[in-house]
């Protein structure tokens, strides 16, 4: 299936497969490093936005290339994923903010106890 | 040589992936609180489902999206689920 792949089809691929990737684990790195809960949430957006979209395009022109027909599926997983994100993050903040009040724990100027 | 390099390209990104996985799932061990456990879990998701599409195209078979497309969407269900229920205590009220 690689092997009958035209040589511009392939180095796109390959480029964007590789910054996707590379993206994503430097948010993942993101999410372990940073010091408060609230920084450690804008990590990982690296891997939903930039990541996804890479890797779902390059799967687009893969498949395209290979098939010789317009393969167009991945556009839903990017868009999904766009959709998403935002509605997970806005009710996960809610939360930590309610239990940060609750207990009178200024967690969003400050940095976690450990 | 195109060959190759997408070839290469392709291991990377999937030890790049599976490192991304790795860290996420050191998160939810070390997490200092539940927050933290939950959005590491939902960093998981979404690394498991690129890993999942970098999978099909290395391959070359498209029984592969199917399966990213269902862990996306699980992945936001029981994110949002857990969110919830951290925020109330319930998950459907």
């Amino acid at each position: 299936m690689i092997a009958d792949l035209p040589a511009w089809a392939a180095i796109i691929t390959a480029i964007l497969v590789f910054t996707g990737a590379a993206t994503t684990l430097i948010g993942s790195l993101g999410l372990f490093r940073l010091a408060s809960f609230y920084e450690r949430l804008h990590a990982p957006t690296l891997g939903t936005t930039l990541g996804t979209g890479c890797i779902a395009l390059a799967s687009i022109i893969f498949f395209s290339a290979s098939q010789s027909r317009i393969a167009l599926h991945e556009i839903l997983i990017a868009v999904f994923v766009t959709v998403t994100t935002p509605v997970t993050l806005m009710v996960l903040v809610r939360a930590a903010l309610f239990r940060d009040r609750l207990e009178r724990n200024d967690g969003a100027s400050g940095r976690d106890a450990t | 040589m195109s060959i190759v390099i997408l070839t290469w390209s392709l291991t990377l990104a999937k030890i790049f992936l599976s490192l991304a996985m790795g860290i996420a799932v050191l998160r939810i061990l070390r997490g200092p609180r539940a927050q933290d456990r939950v959005s590491g879990m939902d960093t998981l998701y979404v690394n498991a489902m690129l890993l999942l599409l970098t999978f099909g195209i290395a391959s070359g078979s498209t029984l592969y999206f199917e399966a990213a497309l269902i862990v996306a969407l699980l992945g936001f269900v029981g994110t949002v689920a857990l969110a919830k229920f951290l925020l109330r205590g319930e998950v459907i009220e």
